[in-house]
């Protein structure tokens, strides 16, 4: 199309509707009444707030329809705190939007970018001010504070190396060596095959050479499950048979996904859950992952009985337990 | 001049003698903001981080942020005599022997969620509105860093309980960061001062959470501000607005009375939420042992699509050369929430590259008027949204008796499949808007008023829309496909090479548009009528 299409024109800011308040002063001191008892209310909610803090005993509870069992001054004081509160905002604003001016106001708006000439006065400004500190001209000056600058972000690295120990191989060993005793958690006491029927779910941890206290650190790769199946369950290698015990299998219970506590035993499927991720994993498969983001399965103990019929571990675990790290091999 | 307005005046010169304040004040006093609801999400943001800092002070009086091994004697029953952590127990001091303190515990969890929320919201409105394109770009990348420290700082706040819930999800987060390639055994063992759980964690991230993020989002929300003060607030467009105007109400008093009552208003909302909607309990939930944990472990909702994405993972890890990568930690937990953050960063100088747009814009988009904006967001949305269903995954499931791996499945598929349609879909729908409004526009609203016709034919009559409607609904821009220098037909190799075609087909995909009713056609029809 040759001529040009016309589009519509802006009409201009809409005329100004007044409100009752405006015009009428009946209407007005009702607005005004409305605002004092806004905040009125305010000052109520504050006299409650006060008044349980001083008066309601702190470990009252009553019971309240779907709030259940409730802390009656936490909430007398909630409920206060809100009405103090959110009463002098709506009388605030319901003032503003009554009573205040609401004609609309129009300023003019500058583009951003400042004009020709103070650009280019800037540019000379900074040129200028180079020159007077011969930066052109002194490389010396200049790459020796470029190499300064560059070394300073270097100390920060340095001062912060004293954060933790190095890693070592601590990712890589738990507490558990040949002959280690299997002790409840909790409880710590010894336990022997006969305590575990079939279909039962034990945590262990492993006993600690005597006068060593144990640790969350101890507890966070050496937390062990047992599981007693029928053996006739299990489909395992000839070599992990030999790890499982009259029907007892161990698994670490730290995730070889991102470490959380491997907790949910589903008794029918015999599998293992991990209640963050999901992970599924199947005892009698030597806890292979059947589903879920777990991408190993979790190291096993090769557990047996020692001369007293306790539970023992065999030998150390063959891998790191735990969640995945670079210089995992396997 | 009465004693009142003597003393006023009196303090007025002095202040001003030394700091000059009274010409910034009168010119700023009467500051012009335009009104709309959607203007107050960024504002509920604000004011749940002065509440945050305030409930938060309260709240260091009593917590003692250290994990060392003490005996709990208070006055919480079921824990008696339990071994637990100083800041556990401090912790439960605070919700059971202070005065108000499980009050300010919930004000201060609350105004944590309801931050995140009016941020996110806040962000949304800004998407898909386009009020980051020139000039406001900066406060767009200033408002990425927020959303993403404002994660950082949450999950930091509700890890320092160092309850059997936190505790699993630092563990969570210690599994990340030893997932990194070549250093992260070290990171590990420098942020724990050791091997997992240790001694120092929760008193270092105290700091973070209390000194030195609260520091850096003072500086960066102030900055945000001024931006907004000096840039002046954009408007939606409308009769009498236009970009070189804003239009609105002054600061002094409507704006202030407004504003320093919906602080109040919020303020008041979430102290009504801390007292009556417990959330967190965590004396429920134990002290935090590396071989226990809770089941139906939840993070709060900002991080749950971040924990729906490594529940969905599929279970990849590469083993060579006595090495291990963690595909399956390492691509949900780090490298797509990289790509997404960046992306969203990055969107107002890809938007501008695709449309060519270099000039300034103060007045709003109506979302529908740029289909692929929109349905770009709606698309992002989706896949939020999505992957937070999977964060969920056990909660829904024992709601509504399904299973896991289903629901895992559902949204292993629903990840890639789903967001895509939500793009057409949308954009569809944002092109039949178009379509509705120009309709409306050329033949008037429908006003259900049936009238026969002499040769008894029924029409329905259609009122005209008001001056003010029409230069509403056709005031925008709507922008050309840009074209790519040197044509194919000439056998010419295109200057501007791959680059130059894929932004020529995304700039065409742009364009599509329904074409904007003009008066020409309106005054067309008009006589056609009569």
């Amino acid at each position: 199309m040759s001529n040009e299409l016309q589009k519509f024109t802006d009409p201009g800011l809409p005329a100004h509707v007044h409100r009752k308040a405006d015009s009428d002063p009946k209407a007005a001191k009702a607005a005004e009444k409305q605002v004092a008892i806004l905040f009125l209310l305010s000052a109520i909610g504050t006299v409650m707030l006060i008044g349980s803090y001083i008066f309601v005993k702190s470990n009252k509870f009553i019971y309240l329809p779907i709030l259940g069992d409730t802390n009656l001054q936490q909430l007398l004081l909630g409920v206060g705190m809100a009405m103090s509160l959110f009463f002098i905002g709506m009388g605030a604003v319901h003032w503003a939007k009554t009573l205040m001016s609401d004609t609309e106001v129009i300023a003019q708006r500058h583009e951003m970018r400042s004009e020709p000439e103070d650009r280019t006065d800037f540019v000379e400004t900074v040129k200028e001010q180079a020159a007077l500190a011969n930066l052109g001209r002194r490389t010396l000056i200049k790459r020796s504070l470029g190499l300064s600058l560059g070394l300073i972000g270097l100390s920060p690295l340095i001062l912060l190396r004293d954060l933790g120990p190095l890693p070592k191989n601590q990712l890589a060993t738990t507490d558990w060596a040949k002959g280690t005793r299997l002790l409840t958690d909790p409880g710590d006491r010894p336990i022997k095959p006969s305590d575990l029927e079939v279909g039962s779910v034990a945590q262990v941890l492993p006993a600690l050479p005597t006068g060593t206290e144990r640790t969350l650190e101890n507890i966070g790769k050496d937390a062990v499950l047992l599981i007693r199946l029928r053996p006739e369950d299990f489909q395992l290698s000839p070599e992990r048979l030999s790890w499982t015990h009259e029907g007892i299998i161990a698994f670490s219970k730290i995730c070889s996904h991102m470490g959380c506590a491997v907790a949910l035993y589903e008794q029918q499927t015999k599998h293992l859950l991990c209640p963050c991720h999901q992970s599924t994993f199947d005892v009698t498969r030597a806890a292979k992952v059947i589903f879920g983001p777990a991408a190993r399965p979790l190291p096993q103990l090769a557990i047996t009985v020692d001369a007293e019929g306790y539970l023992v571990a065999q030998q150390p675990f063959t891998e790191p337990v735990g969640p995945s790290f670079w210089e995992r091999s396997s | 001049m009465s004693a009142k307005n003597r003393i006023a005046s009196g303090v007025a010169g002095y202040v001003d003698d030394r700091t000059g304040a009274a010409k910034w004040l009168k010119k700023n006093l009467t500051k012009v903001f335009p009104d709309h609801w959607s203007f107050m999400l960024g504002e509920i943001a604000l004011y749940s981080f002065i509440i945050l800092l305030l409930s938060g002070t309260f709240l260091t009086f009593w917590f003692d942020p250290s994990q060392r091994e003490v005996i709990y004697n208070g006055s919480y029953a079921p824990l008696s005599h339990v071994t637990m952590s100083a800041s556990y127990a401090s912790t439960l001091h605070i919700s059971f022997d202070v005065r108000g303190g499980l009050l300010m515990r919930q004000i201060h969890h609350w105004a944590a969620l309801i931050f995140m929320a009016a941020i996110v919201a806040h962000l949304l409105r800004v998407f898909f509105t386009g009020a980051f394109r020139k000039p406001r770009e900066f406060n767009w990348l200033i408002g990425v860093g927020l959303v993403t420290l404002g994660i950082v700082e949450g999950f930091l706040g509700y890890s320092l309980p160092d309850d059997l819930l936190s505790g699993t999800g630092i563990r969570i987060a210690e599994a990340i960061l030893q997932a990194i390639p070549v250093v992260g055994s070290y990171l590990s063992f420098f942020a724990f001062g050791g091997a997992f759980p240790g001694h120092v964690f929760i008193p270092r991230i105290y700091t973070v959470h209390v000194l030195l993020l609260p520091g850096i989002f003072l500086a960066l929300i102030t900055i945000h501000l001024m931006l907004v003060w000096y840039q002046k607030h954009t408007q939606y467009p409308g009769p009498g607005r236009t970009e070189q105007n804003v239009v609105g109400y002054p600061l002094m008093p409507v704006y202030m009375a407004k504003a320093g009552g919906f602080f109040f208003i919020v303020f008041g909302v979430t102290a009504f939420l801390g007292g009556v909607a417990s959330i967190n309990p965590i004396w429920l939930y134990g002290p935090y042992t590396p071989g226990q944990i809770s089941a139906g472990s939840q993070p709060d909702w900002y991080m749950g699509w971040l924990d729906g994405l490594v529940r969905m993972s599929p279970p990849i890890e590469t083993h060579a050369f006595g090495h291990t990568i963690s595909w399956n930690i390492l691509l949900p937990g780090l490298i797509l929430p990289g790509i997404l953050f960046t992306g969203m960063a990055l969107y107002p100088f890809i938007e501008s590259w695709i449309t060519g747009d270099k000039r300034e814009h103060h007045l709003l988009d109506r979302p529908r008027n740029v289909p692929n904006r929109t349905a770009l967001g709606a698309m992002s949305l989706t896949f939020m949204m999505i992957s937070l269903i999977n964060g969920g995954n056990d909660i829904i499931a024992t709601h509504f008796h399904l299973t896991i791996n289903g629901i895992m499945w559902f949204t292993r598929i629903g990840l890639i499949v789903v967001p895509p349609i939500a793009f057409v879909i949308t954009k569809r729908i944002c092109l039949s808007l178009q379509r509705a409004d120009r309709e409306l526009v050329l033949h008037g609203k429908e006003t259900g008023r049936l009238v026969m016709l002499p040769h008894g034919e029924f029409v329905e009559v259609h009122e005209p829309i008001s001056a003010q409607k029409a230069w509403t609904l056709t005031q925008h821009l709507q922008p050309e496909a840009l074209m790519v220098e040197g044509a194919d037909e000439n056998g010419v190799r295109n200057p501007a090479g791959l680059k130059g075609k894929i932004r020529a087909r995304i700039s065409k995909a742009n364009a599509e548009q329904v074409a904007a009713p003009t008066l020409t056609e309106f005054k067309e029809l008009e006589g056609g009528h009569h």
